[in-house]
């Protein structure tokens, strides 16, 4: 059984399997918005491959990550705009 | 920085159409690589099968592939074209200069979205969308899912996501039912086609498919909770967790566009050799228009052949090429979008999604460009890919020019920094 | 066909000619505003769409302070979607020598009224957290602003058709005719008075006029709120501005209302094509770099180019073309032509009315240079 990877979204640590982009990881951690739009909208995946850039999210401190475009890493720190 | 090894062949994305090429064109020995962005190779249609293969044809190409000496990079984004025969290509926080001999773009295509009351809202996602994000990890099970839009991906991803125990309340295909009909009666001349598409009624044979249907609004308080739903019959709202919504496909011409390859009807025009208006460089697959996976794959093969200067094993698939094309005209004519459509869109429904600008905000405009101008439609990071066959569908709008990045990208890497580690994200 | 007979007609509805048309019809005039593509599309769209005082010459920093006073008259007044923003201008010293032509500025500029601050390098590094360290210090120019030129122009052009004036786009101008102008459809435009406001190709309507195409390239980011709160700008900004050879390159970075980074400058000559050329592209991001290492993790979105209307004295052309009876020029704004539109448009109006300018307009005489330019 492969060993599950363990991160934190908006500080909530989960366990997920290998495998698991970020955006699902957002989702089991029971966020459902990932982004606010430019006029206080939130925003969640659209297209999931990359090119809405609707997912974005921050891990670990870094900006407009694609979060449906990204495998899950141990020890990751990942941020929605509502975190 | 040392130079990385000219390819013979480079293969711009690593769906169906780019794993053939490259399977084709490495049979001549020469050095032949594939580039993808997405973090696995499978393109779309064959996302996770590298990981878990499911599709004995995916399964077939995936582990032919991994036996040739074809190397094949993920999360490689193409940004640019410094000069003829050379990439800047966007990696790991990385830019690199790659060099080609010849080069086969094989893009793919993107879902069109159609803005309408309510599309914003967390959990309306486009049909491919929502299945790649449960092949990525999304739970599924036991959710209430409402495909719509049209084509046969909406059964695709119908048949996928009730495999794995989603509820799938129905599928409101916008097509009428006298323009599928015979639609379904072609594909009887196809024995894999028919087999095929037994096997999605069997699967789906307890879930409904609303022909003439389309969704009129989303509603929910922070995330979808409700579709209103629209047939000739009747309009009415279905509870559920997630819509699955898309209205065709889109080919991704960006890259070729970038080049300097010539387009048509918004596809990437190509001759029977599979090649583009610019002298070595191919395209294949839905890049050079939306006709399904049986000629991605053979489009592929025949870029992949002729681009190693093997014409001869290019000439023998001609005639399957003839065969699938007719199911691409026969699909675009069958899944065409009613005009009702146009009407989606209420005063306020957002059209462009990352600068928030809704549909009044367009009416008042002769052109795209001025538009954009006024508005910021367009302007935002999804550069225009999103907005734009929108826009195209509701005003007749051409897209306009495509300049570098066609990506967004680092400025480091924008600038040509090209020394590792230098401004990494 | 002959079309509605007016007063003026003005060729060009980018920033200087809606901001002309605007300031006739303000006169009382009737106004013909021609548009052959997009308002606002040219240079207007494609610039930094700053509000600046520059003093390259006294002449530039009468017309630029001049205009400038007339933008803050207005700024109450422009809708949102113009975007002005009293964001200031710091101009940025990297060394001692730089740090003595701040003072020199700084000198000037109080001479003449103009706010400034000098800044040292610790007053520079936490005015602006994302320059690099080891600048030698500033001038700072709150009075300075930025705003959405498109949006700004359409405004202009918006608030002369209320008044009256008719926009006509689509048709192209082909020649100033006796007593009017003839657009591309055949059609006639009768005016008592033209003006070429047609940026960088007004030569092709009064091939005597001075002017040639300077290209420049841009860059903008995705939204970083407060990654940087001035506009920026590099002391040799003007050396590259006044030179007439070569390509160069400038540092000037400028955040805008919506968060994002917009990067420019660069300039070259004898550039046909509008395509994005990669080098001086990278050339003008590398220098940004230097002075911003902290840009090299912002997201880029897109990159686009422009070209200005630029003159041998980089001063702009306002006033009668000589050798054609009743046409004006209103070009050859080279980098200035936001932050001058309104100055110009004043000036123009004023001159033609023979009312007392509220600077002296000689310096902007078309009639400066003669009549025989050797145009390349």
């Amino acid at each position: 059984m492969p060993e599950e990877i363990a991160l934190a979204v908006n500080g909530k640590e989960i366990r997920v399997p290998p495998g698991t982009v970020v955006a699902a990881a957002v989702n089991l951690a029971g966020e459902s918005r990932f982004r606010i739009s430019v006029t206080g909208e939130p925003r969640a995946p659209l297209c999931g491959m990359g090119i809405c850039f609707e997912c974005r999210v921050t891990i670990d401190g870094v900006r407009h990550q694609r979060s449906c475009q990204i495998f899950c890493r141990p020890q990751m720190k990942v941020e929605t705009d509502a975190g | 920085m040392p130079a990385e090894r000219a390819y013979e062949v480079l293969v711009i994305g690593a769906g169906p159409a780019g794993i053939a090429a490259a399977c084709c064109a490495s049979e001549s020995g020469g050095h032949v690589g594939v580039l993808d962005d997405n973090p696995a190779p499978g393109g779309q249609i064959w996302r996770g099968e590298s990981a878990r293969p499911k599709n004995p044809e995916a399964a077939r190409w995936l582990r032919r592939i991994r036996e040739t000496p074809v190397s094949i990079e993920c999360g490689a984004q193409v940004v640019s074209q410094p000069a003829p025969g050379v990439l800047f290509v966007e990696s790991e926080g990385r830019l690199r200069e790659i060099e080609y001999k010849k080069l086969i773009v094989a893009t793919g295509a993107r879902e069109r979205f159609l803005p309408f009351p309510g599309w914003t809202l967390p959990n309306v996602m486009g049909a491919g969308g929502l299945q790649a994000l449960v092949k990525g990890g999304l739970p599924i099970a036991g959710k209430k899912v409402v495909i719509a839009g049209t084509g046969p991906l909406l059964l695709a991803v119908g048949e996928y996501l009730h495999r794995h125990g989603a509820r799938v309340e129905l599928i409101a295909e916008q097509a009428p039912m006298r323009r599928l009909i015979p639609f379904g009666a072609g594909l009887l001349s196809e024995p894999a086609k028919t087999l095929q598409a037994l096997k999605l009624k069997w699967e789906l044979r307890s879930v409904p498919y609303v022909t003439g249907c389309w969704p009129v609004s989303a509603q929910g308080k922070g995330k979808l909770d409700t579709v209103t739903l629209r047939s000739a019959k009747k309009t009415w709202q279905q509870p559920c967790d997630y819509l699955a919504c898309g209205f065709g496909l889109v080919p991704n011409i960006e890259l070729a566009s970038l080049l300097g390859c010539e387009t048509r009807n918004g596809a990437v025009k190509v001759d029977q050799w599979q090649q583009t208006s610019v002298p070595g460089v191919y395209a294949a697959g839905e890049a050079t228009g939306v006709g399904g996976l049986d000629l991605s794959l053979v489009e592929g093969r025949i870029a992949g052949y002729a681009a190693a200067g093997k014409t001869a094993d290019a000439e023998t698939l001609l005639g399957a090429r003839g065969r699938a094309l007719r199911f691409q005209q026969a699909m675009e004519h069958a899944f065409s979008l009613r005009e009702e459509l146009k009407q989606l869109p209420d005063a306020g429904s957002l059209v462009c999604r990352c600068e928030d600008v809704p549909f009044r905000k367009l009416q008042t405009h002769q052109s795209w460009r001025a538009a954009k101008l006024q508005t910021r439609c367009g302007m935002g990071p999804c550069q225009g890919r999103i907005c734009g066959p929108a826009v195209e569908f509701l005003f007749g709008w051409q897209f306009g020019s495509v300049r570098p990045p066609i990506f967004p990208t680092s400025f480091s890497d924008a600038a040509g920094r090209r020394e590792p580690g230098a401004g990494s994200a | 066909m002959t079309r509605k007979a007016v007063d003026v007609v003005i060729v060009g509805a980018g920033i200087v000619g809606a901001a002309c048309a605007e300031a006739f019809t303000r006169a009382q005039m009737s106004v013909a505003l021609l548009e052959k593509a997009v308002v606002g599309g040219g240079a207007t769209a494609a610039g930094m769409g700053h509000i600046v005082v520059m003093d390259d010459s006294e002449a530039q920093f009468a017309l630029t302070h001049y205009s400038q006073s007339l933008w803050n008259e207005r700024a109450a007044s422009m809708p949102r979607e113009a975007e002005y923003e009293g964001c200031g201008t710091i101009w940025v010293a990297s060394d001692d020598e730089e740090m003595a032509a701040v003072r020199q500025k700084n000198e000037f500029y109080r001479q003449q009224g103009v706010a400034t601050e000098i800044l040292d390098e610790a007053m520079l590094a936490e005015a602006e957290p994302n320059l690099r360290k080891g600048l030698s210090g500033g001038l700072l120019v709150p009075g300075d602003s930025v705003i959405y030129a498109p949006c700004a122009t359409a405004w202009l052009m918006q608030s002369a058709v209320d008044r009256g004036a008719t926009l006509i786009t689509g048709v192209e101008a082909v020649k100033f005719v006796d007593g009017g102008v003839q657009l591309s459809d055949g059609s006639v435009v009768p005016a008592r008075l033209s003006v070429n406001a047609a940026g960088s190709r007004s030569p092709e309507l009064t091939p005597d006029a001075p002017v040639r195409p300077r290209k420049g390239h841009l860059v903008i980011t995705d939204r970083y709120p407060h990654f940087v709160r001035h506009q920026l700008v590099e002391l040799g900004y003007l050396k590259s501005a006044h030179g007439m050879t070569t390509d160069s390159v400038a540092f000037n970075v400028q955040p805008r209302s919506t968060g994002q980074v917009l990067v420019g400058s660069s300039r070259q000559f004898d550039q046909v094509h509008s395509a994005v050329d990669e080098p001086i592209l990278q050339r003008m991001m590398r220098r940004a770099l230097e002075y911003m290492p902290a840009l090299g993790n912002l997201s880029v979105l897109r990159t686009w180019t422009g070209f200005r209307a630029a003159t041998p004295d980089s001063l702009p052309l306002i006033g009668p073309c000589p050798g054609r009876e009743g046409v004006y020029l209103a070009s050859g704004h080279e980098g200035l032509g936001i932050t001058t539109s309104l100055g110009t448009a004043q000036l123009l109006v004023d001159q033609i009315l023979g009312k007392a300018t509220a600077i002296p307009f000689g310096p902007y005489l078309p009639s400066r240079f003669p009549l025989e330019q050797d145009h390349a």
